[in-house]
Order: structure tokens, then sequence, then C-alpha cells
């Protein structure tokens, strides 16, 4: 536990270094913040607007921008590692190699979660000050936002290793983190679409399969439908009413997204020759 | 039970076809300085990979204080291990500090031996602060050296450790080194420069294309190689007729720049040679204004180990 933790703490120091937390912070408090003034837009005033519509206009672009990010940050680290040869000397330490990739991923993750929390966080603050009178569970689906902002950054994260365990090549790891990247945040949807409006006939016990098995489709049906308050504005509630997926099966499917790379990478890693 | 710190047994490491190390066997004293030696390839840095445990031997078996290095359990051995890789790099945005907290909280050794690691290496306080980013090679190398430190390893694997030092540096550098062994600490030390491992190696071991081609005491490896004793002469006179006369058939004679004359002969022979020349025989006196004796040095020695090797 401890060895993770020094590691972890060394992966988070060096990204505050190289202005990765700073610069992450505040691309996510500048756009929190921008949408939720423009949030009011729609309702015809401007001003901080209702937290629904902050949560549906943040998420979507969460969907896109956050993935970007996690696989940014972690396509390297564990090629370049090796690249740079700073891996043969950290594995001849006490460390076993499961330890060395938990604890990287684990600062790496930290740095999403602080920019999210921060950068969103921040926005949260911004309309808790404004007018508007905020519900309690307004402010639980806002909670469950960022929470589950995080995750899908993990899960990112989680898969930008694997892409970084896989190859012997810092470009082709770069390459495969674009490929998810669009894959998943991009053509997974458009292809689902295509699917639904050639009426080949997918049953909607098909397509929640389907839907689950993307991490981006997960977090976006957590957030759009799990709360009521926001599926109206989202304009998803009759989806809402139709998708059979609940709520803790949405957050186990994104911790699986977590785990399920981490743990493929953790054994490709321990049999890889360095 | 054996009392060596490392023990290496008929050990062949394959990459797919290539074989990097092929039927090795080595023991490693405690107290011992070995210098492993061989061309780019020859299989040294595998061989460390293997005792390290960061690879497995495809075949053979390998014991490193006592136990396997690269199994699940190998944490306390690790512990005693000091590495010093070829080609070191460091986190670049991580101060000197930094760096060597961030190891030694990794191996579990106090952090408080590490000013006095410092100083030993020779870092300046001011350079300790600063990014690793800017430190020169000479620099980079005494972190290398001051984290391979870290803990007082018993066994400390040094992989080109000279490179890109400066003379001043790798007098200090040796003066580390002696001192560890004489703590009894093991080092094996991997090298190209190999007059700078004269007088610091307990034994040589000579690598080529994964095979331990010889290994043995500086002395033992002279006596093995049977390379000639040179003896060079420098005469006032070009009188060289005379010394051929003196000299004999026990060695050849070449004649070299500035009035020297070179003989070169078996080791055996030397003293006898030298007796001949200098005292007085029934031949006349040859004058002689200096004499001085070459050894084969390591370089000779290890040329001719890759001959013997490339000829087989």
């Amino acid at each position: 536990m401890n060895t993770l933790l020094i590691i972890a703490g060394k992966e988070l120091r060096e990204a505050t270094r190289n202005r990765w937390v700073v610069a992450t912070t505040l691309l996510m408090a500048a756009l929190a913040l921008t949408l939720s003034f423009l949030g009011s837009a729609p309702t015809g005033t401007v001003g901080v607007g209702p937290v629904e519509i902050t949560i549906v206009s943040l998420s979507s672009l969460t969907i896109f921008l956050l993935p970007l990010i996690a696989l940014l940050l972690s396509f390297d680290a564990v090629v370049g590692e090796i690249d740079r040869g700073t891996m043969t000397l950290l594995l001849s330490y006490p460390v076993a190699r499961w330890q060395l990739l938990l604890g990287k991923f684990l600062g790496h993750a930290a740095v999403i979660a602080l920019a999210t929390v921060v950068g969103y966080g921040a926005a949260g603050v911004a309309m808790a000050m404004g007018d508007a009178p905020i519900g309690t569970e307004s402010w639980r689906a806002f909670a469950a936002m960022i929470g589950s902002s995080v995750m899908l950054g993990a899960a990112f994260t989680a898969l930008g290793y694997l892409a970084s365990t896989i190859v012997r090549d810092r470009g082709t790891a770069a390459g495969i983190a674009v490929a998810v990247w669009l894959g998943f945040v991009l053509l997974y949807d458009m292809a689902l679409l295509g699917l639904l409006v050639g009426g080949s006939g997918i049953g909607v016990e098909a397509l929640n399969w389907l839907l689950l098995a993307n991490p981006a489709d997960a977090y976006r049906l957590f957030n759009l439908t799990g709360f009521k308050g926001v599926s109206t504005f989202a304009g998803t509630a009759g989806l809402a009413a139709h998708v059979q997926l609940s709520v803790p099966l949405l957050l186990a499917v994104m911790a699986g997204w977590i785990a399920a790379p981490l743990a493929l990478a953790a054994a490709l890693f321990s049999r890889k020759q360095i | 039970m054996t009392d060596f710190t490392a023990e290496v047994r008929g050990v062949t490491k394959r990459y797919g076809e290539t074989e990097a190390v092929r039927g090795v066997d080595l023991t490693l004293a405690p107290g011992e300085c070995v210098a492993m030696v061989g061309h780019n390839g020859a299989g040294k840095s595998s061989l460390i990979k293997l005792m390290l445990g960061l690879t497995t031997p495809t075949e053979g078996s390998i014991r490193v204080l006592g136990g396997d290095p690269a199994s699940a359990a190998c944490s306390p051995i690790r512990r005693q291990i000091g590495f010093l890789p070829e080609n070191v790099a460091f986190h670049p945005n991580m101060t000197g500090r930094e760096t060597l907290d961030f190891y030694a909280r990794l191996k579990g050794a106090s952090r408080r031996g590490n000013d006095a690691l410092f100083e030993k290496v020779g870092l300046e306080p001011t350079a300790i602060k600063r990014r690793v980013s800017t430190y020169s090679k000479g620099m980079r190398q005494r972190l290398a050296l001051a984290q391979a430190l870290l803990g007082g390893p018993k066994l400390l694997f040094l992989d080109e450790p000279t490179t890109g030092l400066d003379p001043a540096l790798r007098q200090s550098f040796y003066a580390i080194v002696a001192e560890l062994r004489d703590q009894g600490t093991t080092v094996l030390l991997c090298s190209h420069a190999l007059t700078e491992l004269e007088g610091q190696a307990d034994r040589v071991m000579v690598m080529s294309r994964g095979r331990k081609v010889a290994d043995g005491s500086l002395a033992t490896l002279r006596s093995l190689a049977q390379l000639p004793v040179r003896i060079r002469l420098t005469l006032p006179t070009d009188d060289i007729d005379a010394l051929a006369s003196r000299v004999g058939q026990g060695a050849a004679l070449t004649r070299l720049a500035g009035g020297v004359v070179e003989l070169a002969c078996a080791n055996d022979d030397k003293i006898d040679l030298v007796r001949r020349i200098a005292c007085d025989g029934p031949a006349a006196k040859v004058a002689v204004k200096d004499i001085e004796i070459v050894q084969p040095s390591l370089d000779e020695m290890y040329a001719h180990f890759l001959r013997r090797e490339a000829a087989e």
C-alpha cells in the first residue's frame, strides 16, 4: 500500500510540475463556468441558470473532452518510461510490476479527479451564488455528474494504460489512444444510430447491452436518465422510461471499464520483456 | 547454503531467435570486485538484467543473496542490491533531492543518509535543489551512483559507470568503489574502458557473443594468454648488432622511433633476458640509457581472448 502511494505521489507531483494539473483544471473550470452562465440562455435570461441545464450541457461536453485528456495523460505512461530508460531502474527496486502500474494509474487518476472536482466545483460555487434557488435533488445530480466524470476519466486512463502496455513504441501507443477516442466517443454512437435508423430491428435488450459496451455511453445514460429533473431538460425522459438500466448497474459497468483494462494491462506488463 | 553473493549456473537467455547469454557460469563472493568486459552486444547488460530479476533465464538457475531474484518474494533481496544502469535516466522535472528521496522511500531506506550520499558522490548543495533536466552528464552519473548506494547495498551492479566522466571524476568514482569493496560489498562492474579497470578489479571476466571466454585475476589471465612481455631499451648508439648478439634467439627485436629498441619475449624469460643485457658477461657490455618493461595490457589480453574465441 505504501509503495503504491509513493509512486502515485511522485506521478502527481510530476504532473503538477509540468503544468498538466493547472492546465486541465483551468480548462475544465473555464468550460464549466461558460456553460453554467450560458445555461440559462434557453430559458430567456442571462445569468446562472438551473443546475439541470448545466448538467446536460456539461456532461455532453465531458464525453468528448475528458476521455481525450485522460488518454493524452496516460498513453505514454508505460512505453514512455521504457523508452526513456527510467523503467529499468524502477523495476530493479523492491517494487512489484502491478504495484508500479497501479501506483502510476492512481497518480494519473488523481490528476483527472483534481481537475474535474476543482474545475466543475467552481461552476457549482458560481451557481450557488446565483439568485435562483437550487434544490437538494439538483445538487445531488450535480455531485453525481462530477463523480461519474471522474470515473469516466479513470476508465479512459485505464484504456490508455492498456494501449501503453501493449506496444513497444510511443508513436504506436499514441495512435491507439487516438483510435480508442475516435471509436468510443464518436464512431460508436454513429454506428449505433445507423443501426437504429436502418431499421435492422435490434431489440431494446440488445440496444441496452450495446450501450453498456461503451464507457462513454454508460456515462451519458447515467447522467441524462439517472435523475428525473435532468432527463426532462435533456429530452431523454422518453428514453429514460424505456432504458431498463438501473443506476447501480451503470455505475458497476463504469467501474468495470476501469478495472478490466487495468487488470489486463497489469497482466501484460508483468510478462513484458524489458 | 553457499557463501556466494550471487551464483549463476549454466544460464542461457534467448530473445526469440537471438541468444543474448549462452551457458554462463559465474560466482561472486562477498567483498569481491569483478570486472565484466566485452564489446557491445556481448551479453553483459543481459546478464545483469538476469541477475536483477528483470528477466528470467531460458535455461539454468540464478541465485542472488540466497534467493531467486525474479521470484514474487524478491523484495528483501532487491533492498540489498544497488544498480547503476547504462544510459541512466531520471524524471526530468524532479530535483536531485526529490529524486533521491523518491528512490530511498521505494527502497525503504532512511532518507537521513541522503545528505551524506550527496556529499560522497560530490553533488553540490546548490545542484541538489535544481531539476534533473538541467544536469550535465557527469552530474546525472553522480546522482545515479548516489541512488545505487542507497541503503548500503551488499551487491552492486555498475553498468558502464564511467562513460562520459572526466578523469578526475573517474578517480573519485573508483575510490568510492574501492571503499565499498573493503566494507564487504560485492561489485560487478561492466566497462569498455579496460585500462582504467587495471588495479581496480580482483577478477576480470571476458564476455563474447553471450559466452564467457575467460575469467580470472589479471595475473591468471596474463599467464593464460601467454602474450609476450615487451622490454624497451633506449640505446645511446645505433649499435644494435651487439645487442642482438647478447639477446640471442629468445626474443624478437624491433626498432622503434627515437633510438628505442623493443624486445618481445615470453613472460618466464624476461628476468633472464634483462640479466643478459644489463650484467657483465663474456661478450662486450651493451650500453643502455633506459629500460622499460611493458606488461601486456588488459586491452591486448581482451583482444587475444576474442581472437581465440573467433578462431574456435
